[in-house]
This record gives C-alpha cells, structure tokens and sequence, in this order.
C-alpha cells in the first residue's frame, strides 16, 4: 500500500499543516513505510477482547462540577501572538 | 564536589562541609564550561538558581532538612517553570513562558530543590537521539575508545542524561513516554526510574501521549533516584490519572536485597540480532541476582513484538490530539495566513520539525474516517493483551529483568535514514508504557568501545519498592565506576 498524493493532502488538511505539492509524494512514502510496518498487527487474534484505553487501568474519578479557578486574563492571556483588550486575536473568520 | 552523589551532597549540606551556594555555582561554572559543547541545557538559569540557594542555605541554618535542600537539579524542557521559558524543544514554543508551574517541579521545590536550568529533549519528546531538537542536538559526554566522533546520549530525556552523566547536575527530571528516561539512562552510564503510570502527576507537563507519558528522575545512583521520585510523586487533583496511594519508603527499598525473590526472563526479548555483548552483560546481571539470593526464571511475554507497532499507532494518535492546541492563536510563534485555516496550516508548517508532523500526521491518519476500527481499536486491544502478559506472568514472578536497549550508544548521523530504525531503538521499553507498569535502567557494564550498557528492572504496578531493591542490587554487584571523557572536574 502507498499513500497517494491525494490522500496526503486530504490528512494535510486535516492536521491543519501545510505542505508543499513537491513534498506529497515523498511524505507519501515516508508514511506508506511506516503504516506498512504497522499492518503486522493484523495477525493478533483480537477476538472478544475488550480494548484498552488507558495505562492507569481504573475508573476516572469525579469532581463536584464548581469553578476552582479564573479570573486571570493577564496570565492567560500572557503567551498570546497577538491580542485586542481581553482577548485573542485572529485574521476575520466572518464576512 | 562533582564527585558528589545527590544522597552524599544531601549529608554534606546537612553537616555543613559547604553551602548549597558553594554546590550551585560550581555547577553554574561546570554548565559554562561544558555546555557549549555539549547543549545538554536549552536555558541556564544561573540567578533563579542562586535565589534557591540562598533559601536553602536560609533553611539549612534553621535546621530545615527538607527532602533535597539546597540540591542543585536539571529540569527537562517539557515541565512547566513559572516564568521560565518553557520550549519543549520546539520552535512553535520559543517563546513560551509559562504563568504557573507543574506539579511535579512544584513538588521538587517544595522540598528544597534548585533550579539549574531546563533540560534539552528531542522535540514534543518524540524521539531516541535527540536529534530531532530545534534548539540543535546533545552531544553524549561520552565517546568511544579511539573515535572521537560526536556520539547521541539517547533520548528523548538526552539533556537530563547527558547533564548528570557529565556532572553539569546531581540528577535531572525527565519524562518516558515509550523509553525516553531508560534508554538515555542506558547511554549515558546513569540510573533513571519510569515509575507506574499515575504515580507522578501530568499537571503541567507538555503532553504528548497522555495515556503513556510518566515523568520520572535521572541520577547517579539507584538511591539518588529514589529520593528523588520520593519529592515527585504523590496524588494530585489536578490530573485525573493520578494515583490516590500512599508514596512509599523508595530510599529504604533500595536496602531490602533480593535474598528470595523471583526474577522472570522473557524469552520473547531474546534475538539474533542482539549484539553479543548485550547477551552476555543480561546474563551476568542475573548470575549476580542468583549470587544474593534470587530465583531466576524463564517467563514468557508473547505479545512482545507487536508493542512497538502498537505504540506507534497509539502515541501519534494521542500526539495528533495533544498537538491541535499549537495553533498560532493561543501560545505560539504565529506564521500569518490570508484567513484563520492559512494561518493555522503556516504557523504548524513552520512551527513543528519533520519527526512531529510525521507522527501528527500518521495519527491523524489512523484517527480519521473509516481507519479508526482498524488501526486505533485494533492497537487498544493488542494494548490489552500486552498488559495481559504481564498480568500473568507477576502471579508467578516479582520483576523482570531485560536490557534496556538493543544496543550502546550510535553516532550522531547514523540511523537517520529511515524512521523505523530509529524506533526499533525502543523495543525493549515500550512495553513498560503501554501497561503503565514501572521500569528502571541500571548500568551494567560497558561494551568493547567503552560505553556504558543499562539492564532494565520492570514491576508489578505501585511496586516501584521492589524495581528499586532489583535495581540496587545490580548496582552493587556491577560496581559501575566508568566515567565519561567529558564531564565537570575531570576530563577532557
């Protein structure tokens, strides 16, 4: 199996990188390696096994739904690219 | 001074033989010296440092022993340091100064640590050479016999490992998500304990797969480490998988012996391709356990060989998650676009290097439409067998003992060709990770080129004590004493 350039672009997009059309087949190979490797996993008989999602094997516990922090807009807003007042700024989203 | 370990810095600074002042600065001036060869530190913060150590001193003449007053530590780049720039060894992270600080560097303070400054790792941690940092490689303090070629101190914890190795601090932080404490423990001749998953809070780690991310210590010895990890770990409500259990005794541990314990083999780690010396140094590991006192026993793991293709479905998938965040909007580098996409796409294009976006974008592929019942839900049941082997093999068995890495240190350049190369560096760690249960690297002994081999102890879950009576008893009968070329107060 190899991914196709098509394909590429469409996980590209996805994952919110882009990437040059010059680079669509190579990545597509370096993938298509990797991905390949990983279908060794299709000989595990994995029939009636219950999956599982997390190493700490126990159930997560639960916490009063109440406010424990806020109210620190300077701290939050302290990493921020670029900012207007309160808040973060970004390019118009809405003609 | 440097030939200090942290247990004996610790009595030192109890007694009065000198000031954690005096301990600071001559690891300040060892860091000005050595990293500039060695890039074991992202940032050096000599200031925030001598701020900690005149509270400690401060403390000290009070008579406040805390757990590490006044010890001089490295900390990994992925913890969070309030008002420290915090990079995970990413430029999309260059400028990131975090406004508060992670649980388990607040810990570390708490009993009196200083601050040498944040630790270089391969980006996001993703990694087994520290190669893929965009704030340039770490060179290993050592080299082989003969070459002087620069040498990778494994990673992606490499600037913690090689920092301790050369004596630039008396242990480091470090975080293993598939081998990232073990196997650059295992390259730089020093010890390094994953404990089980839970045990160290999360809270204020950079995340990069949250279902197999543990922090951890790198240190000298067994004992450095376990005080350490004492500091580290304990519940916190702020991370939902942490571990609501007492933290034990681990510096006790470590003097327990192995006098009746079963130690299992898994034969499943056994190849034809493992260099010989590897082989040789496993069994000699044992033939000193059996000497004190332990039961060797041959066991079986057979889910062994699919952990490493599992973890590379489960670790990007999580990764490409974890990674969303980086956007340009929040707290980022920004690379401007045309509209909110563009600039999405620009900023990850120019932010992230080409090992992260390889493994964002393979775990965006097995998370997408159509893929996730064969690749996600596949990988998470083979997950639980994995952790069924060793379920099973723990009724009969109290550790296990196995070589951390499939072989010693390689040269900067070599193995770079094929990604697959460089994650087979790993097969015998992940496992550890993908059942949460605790594993440690001890030295050993060193190859025929003079660089050191670790053997891996790995537990039954929350039984860190047990890991850290193996452990100690390999490293009193190994009698590791080599030192690397390059390191403070000696050497090159």
């Amino acid at each position: 199996m190899s991914l196709d350039p098509a394909t590429v672009r469409r996980i590209a997009r996805l994952a919110r990188i882009r990437v040059e059309e010059t680079q669509l087949v190579p990545l597509g190979h370096e993938l298509s390696g990797i991905l390949n490797w990983i279908e060794q996993l299709n000989e595990v008989n994995i029939d009636g096994v219950e999956p599982l999602t997390g190493a700490a094997n126990m159930a997560l516990r639960l916490r009063p739904d109440a406010v424990t922090d806020g109210g620190n807009v300077e701290g939050v807003l302290s990493n921020a690219p670029d900012r207007a007042g309160a808040f973060y700024a970004v390019p118009k989203v809405v003609e | 001074m440097f030939d200090l370990t942290l247990a004996g810095a610790r009595a030192g600074l109890r007694k009065g033989e000198f000031s954690s002042r005096d301990l600071t600065e001559a690891f300040l001036g060892a860091i000005e010296t050595l990293n500039p060869v060695l890039n074991a530190f992202i940032t050096v913060t000599p200031e925030l440092a001598l701020r900690h150590a005149a509270s400690a001193d401060a403390a000290l003449a009070r008579g406040e022993h805390g757990l590490l007053t006044g010890i001089p530590l490295a900390i990994k780049d992925l913890f969070c340091t309030q008002g420290v720039r915090t990079t995970a060894g990413s430029k999309i992270l260059e400028h990131f100064i975090p406004p508060y600080e992670s649980t388990v560097s607040a810990n570390l303070l708490r009993d009196g640590a200083v601050f040498l400054g944040k630790a270089n790792l391969d980006e996001f941690a993703m990694g087994s050479s520290n190669i893929t940092s965009a704030f340039g490689p770490v060179v290993s303090p050592w080299t082989r016999n003969g070459d002087n070629r620069p040498l990778v101190p494994g990673g992606s914890s490499g600037g913690s490992a090689a920092a301790v190795a050369a004596r630039l601090a008396l242990g480091a932080t470090a975080t293993d998500t598939g081998g990232s404490i073990r196997q650059p423990a295992s390259f730089c001749g020093i010890t390094g304990i994953k404990p089980t998953y839970g045990r160290c809070s999360r809270w204020g780690i950079v995340a990069f797969a949250s279902s197999l991310d543990q922090a951890g210590p790198v240190a000298r010895t067994v004992e450095d480490c376990a005080i350490m990890l004492q500091s580290m770990s304990g519940f916190d409500p702020k991370d939902s998988t942490s571990a609501d259990l007492p933290v034990p005794d681990f510096a006790a541990a470590c003097r327990r012996g192995v006098k009746g314990l079963r130690i299992g083999v898994p034969r499943e780690y056994r190849s034809d391709d493992m260099p010989p010396e590897i082989e040789t140094m496993w069994q000699q590991g044992l033939a000193w356990l059996r000497e004190q006192g332990a039961e060797i026993v041959d066991v079986s793991l057979p889910h062994t060989k699919y952990g490493l293709a599992t973890y590379y479905i489960v670790a990007p998938a999580e990764a490409s998650s974890n990674l969303a965040r980086y956007d340009g909007v929040r707290f980022s580098s920004r690379t401007d676009g045309a509209d909110l996409n563009e600039l999405y796409e620009n900023t990850r294009a120019a932010g992230f290097g080409s090992e992260v976006k390889r493994r964002i974008m393979i775990g965006t592929y097995v998370l997408s439409a159509g893929y996730y019942d064969a690749y996600y839900l596949r990988a998470q049941k083979i997950r639980a067998l994995i952790l069924k082997d060793f379920t099973d093999v723990f009724r009969t068995v109290d550790a296990l003992v196995t070589p951390t890495a499939p072989s010693a240190a390689f040269a900067q350049g070599e193995r770079m060709d094929d990604p697959l190369k460089m994650y087979f560096n790993d097969v015998f760690t992940v496992p550890a990770n993908m059942s949460g249960i605790p594993g440690m690297s001890v030295p050993a002994g060193l190859d025929a080129q003079g660089l050191p081999l670790g053997l891996q102890v790995l537990g039954r879950p929350f039984d860190e004590e047990t890991v850290f009576a193996v452990g100690a008893a390999i490293e009193r009968a190994a009698g590791f004493t080599a030192l690397p070329g390059m390191r403070a107060g000696g050497g090159a």
